[in-house]
Formats: structure tokens, C-alpha cells, sequence
């Protein structure tokens, strides 16, 4: 079976299995461990003998390494080594690479670029020595590093319908605006981690990963060695959002240095390297042009955006993603174009394109429904296309109607002043806003094994890696659903590269694909059964052990005859992925308040509203949903990374300084799930949820800002700054 | 970090001109890590005592080692200056303030990035090397009393509320015990950014005490970010009394603006004797900010501040607007 998706899958079987634990919000099995710390993490392994290395990076933004005086360091206690291997990586990894980032090793090409490990006894030792070593450098400046005024180019294709600017100048309704956005970055909790240990030419790698099939063949092509020599355990991570997607430099300096040693080495980034060696989301800035019919319908609708990356990189961030298919318009213009400049490596952060497109496009959305008169839920109501724009083909499955609907009645949206500067509360301008949410559906390529055991019970096994989402849960959760095992009898092993291949974690993909590949396993297993029993598959029920049909009834245990059953379930995308526009939307309602004096924002309410396909555990996927909301009011209200423009370098590049939302501005967020089945999507009919809530969050807390005060967001973060000078004279 | 050596005091006269004090050490340690401090010898101030809140000459004591926290809570400080009570619980986060002491609060230095990164040019950090703030990143920078050779601004909460409640700082040296007003302890970057405060070396701050409570409306406006867990933007502790319908005493003090926790006596001045109105607030917020000058990069500092100020004192003198 190759296991291609080549035609909806309409039987909707979980629909029809009777274990009722599929959906179900069950708390993730491996929760107990991770709340108390028993959980190991990457860095937390004590292999014997293990050395510490500590990566000693560029302290200039372009040139050549003169010389570096290793001689002084070496003599320090403790100190086993310093490395300078060409293998060493000068940049992580993009995701689904599956090859060693292209580099040149000669060359400093940003501020911060790692370019040596000091390995010591302990870590205190290599830190200490690490900060001593001298490097002296040819300083170059031959690459910008100001994204504002280095020359760009198309990244790819613009796409091109029609006649805009015509659509433009004829539009009765009209928005021409430009936004910026700030870069951010990924700041997952566990920082990027190695311990790196060799039996022979066998390598064993303990590490922080998204993407394990991946980062196998990065590691091996890295190291110049066959991937079945790599073997990765990552059976916990602490969070990638991205930033673990591809393998980075702490990886192959700790391989390198154990080679060399003849010990184990763990190589652990600090927090300030995570910042400034990992992944930048790029800056963005977007000219959004929206032209519409007196009734509010788009005629035309452009989307050009300039972002940046090193030169060499192929990523550039993909702004315009949504807006190609979410609303309609024949007249279109959307691009994305690329400034080469000198700052770290940009790269996939939380839902890459949506997030910080969709801010900007529903920001557009809501100053064209104010000139065009129309309530912005209405406006977008009556621009959702039939079939996708250019493309002609039918939407999979799309519920941003029904979101915008029951997330209006849900939050009182018809108590929304439709003009700004109504509602003040003592110091504060009170205001709501709404935007869509949508982020593209895709299948990746997964495989998963599972094994019935002699007793009944169930083994689920994968190399797919659960980082912090809730794998592990809801993979249980679709096995025992499939073959009528409770979920105490259901155990979930993951996270390890012996085993099969499941797509990873990334692009919101993970659930479905190797969850798709688990029921496809399942379903073998049931054809197994169902032959045992005499009985058609179809017409097989598994409940708590007991598989019956019609008539016939027998303990599955029984019907094992004391041999497990085994079977490996395999998906790639096909037809369907072509076929259907495939994504997952959903609505945002926002309150906020803007001080009238201060300018500070701050989240009163926030509320999303999501449609994904089927919703397999209600607690992880709603969790998933806040998560992403969290990253939104980050998105629209602090979170930048910023950069000295003389040098590329990063000013702000640990958690005090890089401004993620702290509790207190999370109000009480809520969520609603919508059940849904999109048969196209996967054989589950689930689609991608991880990283939803964040595609469109800040266009509605823009549009909630303007609604309270009366100014319109064009650059993001809103920080007081950014409003003050335009904010209405407090004292009248 | 660099290997150091490491003693615990056990009377004051055992700190030497070449030791760096550790009281909280959240401040101190963060940066030795950094290696922006790269003290050779360490002294550990805890065994010293110095925790005690106790009332003298109508005022109160505060031993150098109270622990923010237990400052915040006690029930003299909240009743009497709930603006330091304020001050501090807008500082830094529980678990820091846990820790945190009463005179590591006064001493910690300033966020500049460019002070914290070693490889860039800091003449706080390293005299002479030139000042990379000056046309870097200087959103957070100072906008009063600032020199070329140092834009960084002081950017504790807790010391500004002591300005404006006119507080002392004892210091405890070879030579015996001084007391200065808390508005000269931090001083003016000049031509020697490098020196924080009045602290020689050898010495400690022993304590700082507060002068009989004064009562009336006490405010503590932090301008930041995000709502929690940020250095301010700007901030305004204000202690406003009001009798006969007029300002009878005005004390105000401005945080994150200048290398020291800011006053202008001259704004006090104009508020005192008149009848609060939303008109005064602003000639008084115009006066203060008349005299304030933006770096590249941090401008909004000035509408800023001015518009704190008049939502402070409205706030204070339930002006409504
Ligand atoms: C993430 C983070 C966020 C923060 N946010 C805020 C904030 O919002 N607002 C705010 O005000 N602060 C904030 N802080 C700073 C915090 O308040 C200080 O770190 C703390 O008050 C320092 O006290 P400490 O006792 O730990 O000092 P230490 O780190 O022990 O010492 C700091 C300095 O004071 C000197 N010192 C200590 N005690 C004495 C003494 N008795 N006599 C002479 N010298 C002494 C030390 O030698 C050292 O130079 C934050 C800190 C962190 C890490």
C-alpha cells in the first residue's frame, strides 16, 4: 500500500466505531511526568563521562576569521578542546531540508554566527573558557543590513489576474494602506539542545526536535555519514514553533566534538544564542490594496510584501499565503519580494505566512467595511468565493460563516459601536474588533506501527514528535477509538528515529498525518479481526475488548490466539491535496482597552472561534487554540525583535528583553469548536489546529484598538509609541 | 563567567575596597554571567543581617537586606507610603522580589542593551570605549540629564517612590556612617558614566529610612509594554495632599527618563498653593517636559511623560477630565 489520499474519505468511520473516546478531551498521558519534572528533556540525560561544550559565536557581522588564539585556552582547567571544524554548522537548518544548510565555513556572514565549541569537564569550565577565546577579525561590509532600503526581488512568482489598478481606480469602496510588522522569535521554553554520544561509526543523538526523519538525513549529511548511522531519541520537547523544524548548530558541534573526544558531549544553546543564532521570523511590510462594488464586493485585491533573509536562503516568508484563497476579487496582484541582508537566519516561526499576513489583510478588511458603510462581519460574509480564486477548484470544507455567526453571538457583538470613540471608562477607550482566521490544510507524508497485544491491549508507535501539543494523546486516542481498547490499555511511544516515520511537528500538520497513518494501521488490523471473526470489516464493531458483528461476538483476546497483531499504516498526500482548497478557519472577537493618556492597550476579552475538521481530544485542540492566541496578542501588542541597523545585530535577545505576553495581559480567553468533517482533508477528517490561533488574531486586536480610539494600526507591535503621537487629546 | 572568589561577611569591616557586594545577586549574577561585571572577589552580605523594619523619629527604617517582598507587605509601609508599597509590587516579578534586597534594588544598574552586551562599546561598562547607544537602539533611553558619553537611564521602580517620599540612604563605611538624601545617591552619567551612585568602595548601604509619612494621595503610574514583568517606559510616583481645595504639598518623581530617578522641584512649585485643574496638570507637565531632549530613537518619551503626569495628578486630585 502506498497509501496515497487520492479521493475523499466519506465513510467517516470514527463516526461509527463505539469505544467514544475519539474527541474526547482526555488528559495527555505523559502530563503527570512533565508537571512534576520527571520528564527527561534533551540536556537532562547523564550519559557517563559526558563533557560540556559551550558555542562561541561572532562578535562581528561580516568578515574572516584572523586568527584565534586557542593556545591560552587550552591551558585553562578542565578545557578538553576547541573545535573549529568546516562540518560545524554556521546556520540552523530550514525545515523539511532534510540536507545540512548550504554555508560557507569561511565566512562570518551575521552577528552572532557560531563559529567555534570550547568543550571542558564541566560546563562552568568551558563557559568561562569559551568567553576568553580570542578571535580577531577581517571585518567586511558588503551585505546590508537594513531590510528598509536593501534592494529586494520577487521571492517567487507574483501572481497576477486581471487588471488591479484599473480595479482601483474604478472601485466604488477603496483601501490602499501599508503595514509593518516586527520580526519575532520562536522563544520556545526549552532552549535548543545536543548530547551527542558514539558506539563505533554509530552515532546517538539525545535532542530537541520537531521533524525527526528530517533531522536524521540533516545530522547525516551535516556529518558526512550514512543516515542509518544516526539514531535520535527526542521523546519530549519543550516547544519548537518552528525554531526546531531543521537541525541547528549545537547538534553537529556536539557529534563532532564526541567523535573526536571519544566521549559523550552535550552542547546546550543559551538563552541569548537561542535568540541570536535559531530562526528570525522576517519583518514584513505589506501594501494591501482592497477595491469594491458599491455592495461591498471585491473587485480587486492586492497583497505585496517585502520581507528579508540571508542571501543563499531559500525561505522567504510566505505573507500572501491566505490571501490567495480566501476571499474573492478577479483582480489580483500578490507577491512576495526579498531583501538579502546581513541578520540571523529567517525562517519558519509560528504558522509562517498567516500569522503575520493575516494580520495585516484583516486589518485592510475592517477600514474597507467602515468606507463601504458595511458591518466588517457582513463585509466578509459577502466576499467568501464559491471556488478558489484563480484556481477554480472547490474548498474542501469551510466554516468561516458559521464562525463569524455563532462568534458574534457569542461575544455580544452587535454591542460594538460601528464608529470609534464611543465607549470611554475612566482613562480608557473601550472598542471591539473581529477578524477571520484561516490557515492552509496540508497532508504530510507519515508512517505509524501499531501493535495489538496478545492481552488486548495497544502499542502506537511513531518517530513523530510531541512538543507540548498533545501527540501523544490523541494518537492513543484514534488507535483505541479504531480498535475498541480503552485508553488506559493504550500505550503511545514516540520521539525516537528506529522508529517508523511520522510527518513531525510543523505547519499544523502532525495530528492529522500521523494520526491518518495510525488509523490506517488500525484499519489493517481490523480487516485482520474482522477475517478471524467471519465477519465484513465494515460490519465490525470493537468496543472494550470485544469484537462483534451481527451475531457473532468474541473477546478480541480470543481471537489473537496469544500472538500480537502488528501492522504498519502509511499516508502521503495526493489527489485531494490538489483537487480541494484545503484549509482551517475560524473568527476572532476582541475588547480591548487603550488608555487615553498612556497609550497602553491591554486584552479584555478575546474569543476564537475555530473549524478544523473533526476535533480529535477537545482539551488539546482547544489548548492548541489559546496557545496560538497567546502568540496573537504578542504579535499585535509586544513581541519585536530589534536590531541595530549598523550591524545586523539583535539588542533584545533574552525573555526580559523580548516582550512575549506575560499572564496578566491574557484575560480570559475563550474558545469555541466547531464540529466538522472534511473528508478531503485527511481519512480522520481532521485537518491542522496547532497553529489557527494565531492567523488573524492581531488584525482583530488592531481592529478593536481602532474601534476604542479611533487610530489605525500600520505598524506592529502596537507599543505606546507607536500610538501616542495619534491618539486623541485626552483632556477634552 | 569568570572564576571569582567567594567570601561570606560577617561584620561589616570585612569588605575590602576590592570586594563586589552579593546581597539578592538577581541582578549582580545575571550580569557576571553576561561578563559585564567580572568581579574578581565576591562578598556575601547576607549573614549581616540588616532585614529589620523599625519605626525611628516618627519615620521608618529599612535594613538594607528586607526583601522586596517583605517591604511590600508590611503593614507600616502600606498604611503609611503605599506608594514604595506600589512601586515595588509594579517591579520585577515574585519570584525576583522574593530575593531582591531593599539596597541591591538601589545599586542595580541600568538595561542598557549595549551595557549588557560586552562586545559592544559602553563607557558605563568600559571607560573610554565610546558610547554605541548614542545612535543605536535607544528607545529605553534617557530624555533628562543625559551626556555623550552615556544615554542610559536608572530603571528601578522602588527608588523613585523613595524620591518622591523624600527618603535617605544610610551608608556604612571604614570611616563610619553617612546619610544621604536618596535624590544625590544616584548621580548624572557626566564624564564618568561608569559610577552608578555615590558608593566608594569597601562600602554598604547599610539601610534607608523614610521620613514621618505625609500622607494624602500616593500614586505609582508605570508606563510599560506589557502589563507585568517590563522595565518602565516612563514612570511617575506622586505624593499629592490637598487642603482648602488647593495643592498643599506636591512631591513628584519621575522613573526611567535619566540616569537617576528624576525630580524638578520647579513643577512642584507650580502646583503648590493653586486649586487642581486639568489646565495646571498641564502647564506642569509642559514645564516638566520643556526641559526634556529625545534621543534618535525614544521621542515618544516626552508626550509620554507629559501625558502620565496629568493622568497622575488628575488621579490624585480626582480631577475629571
Ligand atoms: C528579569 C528581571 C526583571 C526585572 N524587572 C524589574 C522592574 O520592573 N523594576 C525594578 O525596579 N527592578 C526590576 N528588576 C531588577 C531587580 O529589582 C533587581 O535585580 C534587584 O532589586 C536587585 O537586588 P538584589 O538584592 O538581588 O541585588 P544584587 O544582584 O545582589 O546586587 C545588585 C548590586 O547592588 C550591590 N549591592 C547589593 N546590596 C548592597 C548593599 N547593601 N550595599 C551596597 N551595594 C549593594 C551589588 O554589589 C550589585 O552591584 C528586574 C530584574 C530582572 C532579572
Amino acid at each position: 500500500m502506498f497509501g496515497t489520499f487520492d479521493s475523499p474519505d466519506q465513510r467517516n468511520l470514527l463516526d461509527r466505531t463505539g469505544q467514544g473516546i475519539i474527541g474526547k478531551g482526555l488528559d495527555r498521558p505523559e502530563a503527570g511526568l512533565k508537571v512534576t519534572g520527571r520528564a527527561t528533556y534533551a540536556a537532562e540525560y547523564r550519559p557517563e563521562n559526558c563533557a560540556d561544550g559551550v558555542l562561541v559565536t561572532a562578535t562581528v557581522a561580516q568578515g574572516k576569521i584572523l586568527q584565534i588564539e586557542s593556545e591560552k585556552i587550552e591551558a585553562l582547567p578542565g578545557v578538553l578542546g576547541i573545535f573549529t571544524d568546516k562540518l560545524m554548522l554556521r546556520r540552523p537548518a530550514q525545515g523539511t531540508a532534510g540536507r545540512a544548510p548550504a554555508q560557507d565555513p569561511r565566512q562570518i556572514e551575521y552577528h552572532g554566527q557560531p563559529l567555534a565549541l570550547v568543550v571542558a569537564e564541566t560546563f562552568e569550565q568551558a563557559m568561562h573558557a569559551a568567553k576568553a577565546l580570542c578571535i580577531t577579525y577581517e571585518r567586511h561590509h558588503d551585505v546590508p543590513y537594513d531590510p528598509e532600503t536593501a534592494p529586494s526581488e520577487p521571492a517567487e512568482k507574483p501572481i497576477i489576474l486581471g487588471d488591479l489598478d484599473e480595479a482601483m481606480a474604478n472601485a466604488a469602496h477603496k483601501v490602499d494602506a501599508t503595514y509593518e510588522t516586527a520580526g519575532h522569535a520562536s522563544a520556545a521554553m526549552e532552549p535548543h539542545a545536543s548530547i551527542a554520544s558514539w558506539q563505533g561509526d554509530d552515532l546517538t543523538i539525545w535532542g530537541s526536535f520537531q521533524m525527526i526523519s528530517h533531522n536524521v538525513k540533516e545530522l547525516a549529511d551535516a556529518l558526512r555519514i550514512a543516515p542509518k548511522r544516526v539514531r535520535i531519541l527526542s521523546p519530549y520537547v519543550g516547544g519548537g514553533f518552528g525554531s526546531k523544524l531543521g537541525i541547528s548548530h549545537d547538534a553537529v558541534a556536539a557529534a563532532l566534538a564526541a567523535k573526536a573526544l571519544g566521549r559523550p558531549v552535550r552542547v546546550v544553546l543559551t538563552r541569548q544564542q537561542v535568540f541570536t543564532t535559531i530562526m528570525r521570523r522576517s519583518e514584513t511590510r505589506q501594501r494591501l490594496r482592497l477595491a469594491a462594488d458599491g455592495d461591498g464586493r471585491l473587485t480587486g485585491l492586492g497583497h505585496e510584501a517585502w520581507v528579508s533573509n540571508l542571501p543563499q536562503e531559500s525561505f522567504a516568508e510566505p505573507v500572501t499565503q491566505a490571501t490567495q484563497f480566501l476571499y474573492g476579487g478577479e483582480n489580483r496582484k500578490l507577491c512576495v519580494n526579498i531583501a538579502r541582508i546581513s541578520r540571523l537566519t529567517a525562517g519558519s516561526v509560528r504558522a509562517p505566512g498567516e500569522a503575520v499576513g493575516m494580520q495585516a489583510l484583516e486589518a485592510a478588511m475592517d477600514e474597507l467595511a467602515e468606507r463601504a458603510g458595511l458591518d466588517p462581519i457582513e463585509l466578509r460574509k459577502r466576499n467568501l468565493p464559491s471556488s478558489e480564486p484563480g484556481k477554480d477548484r472547490p474548498y474542501s470544507s469551510r466554516m468561516l460563516a458559521e464562525a463569524l455567526d455563532q462568534g458574534a453571538a457569542a461575544f455580544g457583538w452587535h454591542e460594538r459601536q460601528p464608529k470609534p470613540c464611543m465607549t470611554r471608562e475612566g482613562e480608557w477607550w473601550i472598542g471591539l474588533g473581529v477578524a477571520s482566521a484561516a490557515r492552509v490544510n496540508m497532508l504530510m507524508p507519515a508512517a505509524a506501527r501499531v501493535r495489538l497485544e496478545p492481552d488486548g491491549s495497544l502499542l502506537v508507535q511513531s518517530d513523530q514528535t510531541d512538543i507540548g501539543t498533545g501527540s501523544y494523546a490523541i494518537l492513543g486516542q484514534i488507535a483505541g477509538e479504531m480498535l475498541g481498547v480503552p485508553i488506559e490499555r493504550v500505550r503511545v511511544e514516540l520521539g525516537d528515529s528506529e522508529l517508523p516515520s511520522g510527518a513531525g511537528s510543523g505547519g499544523s500538520f502532525g495530528a492529522s498525518s500521523t494520526g491518518s497513518a495510525v488509523f490506517r494501521a488500525c484499519e489493517a488490523i481490523r480487516d485482520r479481526l474482522a477475517h478471524r471473526l467471519g465477519a465484513r470489516s465494515d460490519r465490525l464493531d470493537l468496543r472494550n475488548g470485544i469484537a462483534s458483528s451481527g451475531e457473532r461476538s468474541a473477546p478480541v483476546a480470543e481471537l489473537l490466539r496469544g500472538y500480537a497483531l502488528e501492522e504498519i499504516g502509511r499516508i502521503k498526500p495526493g489527489k485531494t491535496q490538489i483537487d480541494y482548497a484545503q484549509a482551517s478557519y475560524g473568527a476572532f472577537f476582541c475588547e480591548v482597552a487603550v488608555n487615553a493618556f498612556t497609550a497602553e492597550t491591554r486584552i479584555r476579552r478575546l474569543l476564537g472561534v475555530f473549524g478544523f475538521g473533526r476535533v480529535l481530544n477537545q482539551k488539546t485542540a482547544r489548548s492548541q487554540c489559546l496557545g496560538g492566541m497567546v502568540w496573537g496578542i504578542g504579535s499585535a501588542l509586544s513581541e519585536e525583535l530589534s536590531f541595530d541597523l549598523r550591524d545586523g545585530r539583535l539588542m533584545n535577545h533574552d525573555l526580559e528583553q523580548y516582550h512575549l505576553p506575560v499572564h496578566a495581559d491574557i484575560p480570559d480567553l475563550d474558545v469555541i469548536l466547531l464540529e466538522e468533517r472534511d473528508t478531503a482533508a485527511s481519512p480522520l477528517q481532521a485537518k491542522g489546529v496547532g497553529e489557527l490561533g494565531i492567523c488573524g488574531t492581531a488584525g482583530a486586536i488592531a481592529n478593536a484598538v481602532y474601534n476604542a480610539c479611533g487610530v489605525r494600526a500600520y505598524s506592529f507591535p502596537i507599543t505606546p509609541d507607536r500610538l501616542i503621537d495619534r491618539l486623541p487629546e485626552p483632556l477634552t | 563567567m569568570r572564576p571569582f572568589e567567594y567570601r561570606r561577611a560577617t561584620k561589616p569591616s570585612d569588605i575590602s575596597a576590592a570586594d563586589r557586594i552579593i546581597a539578592g545577586g538577581t541582578n549582580i549574577l545575571d550580569l557576571m554571567k553576561l561578563e559585564v561585571e567580572v568581579p574578581a572577589q565576591i562578598i556575601d552580605i547576607n549573614p549581616l543581617g540588616m532585614t529589620e523594619i523599625s519605626e525611628i523619629d516618627g519615620g521608618l527604617r529599612i535594613g538594607a537586606m528586607v526583601r522586596n517582598t517583605d517591604c511590600a507587605a508590611d503593614a507600616r509601609v502600606r498604611r503609611d507610603y503605599p506608594l514604595l508599597a506600589r512601586a515595588i509590587l509594579a517591579g520585577a516579578s515574585p519570584q525576583l522580589r522574593n530575593r531582591a534586597t531593599t539596597g541591591g534594588n538601589l545599586c542595580q544598574r541600568t538595561r542598557c542593551s549595549y551595557f549588557m552586551q560586552p562586545e559592544a562599546r559602553c563607557n558605563k561598562r568600559d571607560p573610554g570605549t565610546g558610547c554605541d547607544a548614542l545612535h543605536g537602539v535607544n528607545r529605553s533611553h534617557a530624555i533628562f540629564g543625559a551626556s555623550e558619553n552615556c544615554i542610559a537611564t536608572y530603571p528601578g521602580d522602588m527608588a523613585v517612590a523613595l524620591l518622591a517620599l523624600g527618603a535617605s540612604v544610610e551608608i556604612l563605611g571604614r570611616t563610619g556612617t553617612r546619610s544621604v538624601p536618596i535624590g544625590d545617591f544616584h548621580r548624572l552619567p557626566e564624564h564618568q558614566p561608569a559610577k552608578d551612585n555615590l558608593l566608594e568602595p569597601g562600602e554598604l548601604i547599610s539601610s534607608v529610612t523614610l521620613p514621618p509619612a505625609m500622607g494624602g494621595a500616593q500614586i505609582y503610574r508605570k508606563v510599560r509594554d506589557r502589563s507585568s514583568f517590563a522595565f518602565a517606559l516612563v514612570s511617575v510616583a506622586a505624593a499629592i495632599t490637598i487642603a482648602d481645595g488647593r495643592i498643599r504639598h506636591a512631591a513628584l518623581a519621575f522613573g526611567s527618563v535619566a540616569h537617576k530617578p528624576w525630580q524638578d522641584p520647579a513643577v512642584e512649585t507650580a502646583l503648590v498653593g493653586q486649586e487642581p485643574s486639568l489646565k495646571l496638570f498641564a502647564q506642569a507637565a509642559d514645564l516638566l517636559v520643556g526641559k526634556a531632549k529625545a534621543q534618535s530613537g525614544n521621542a515618544f518619551k516626552i508626550p509620554l511623560l507629559r501625558r502620565a503626569l496629568i493622568a497622575v495628578l488628575s488621579e490624585a486630585t480626582n480631577t475629571e477630565a
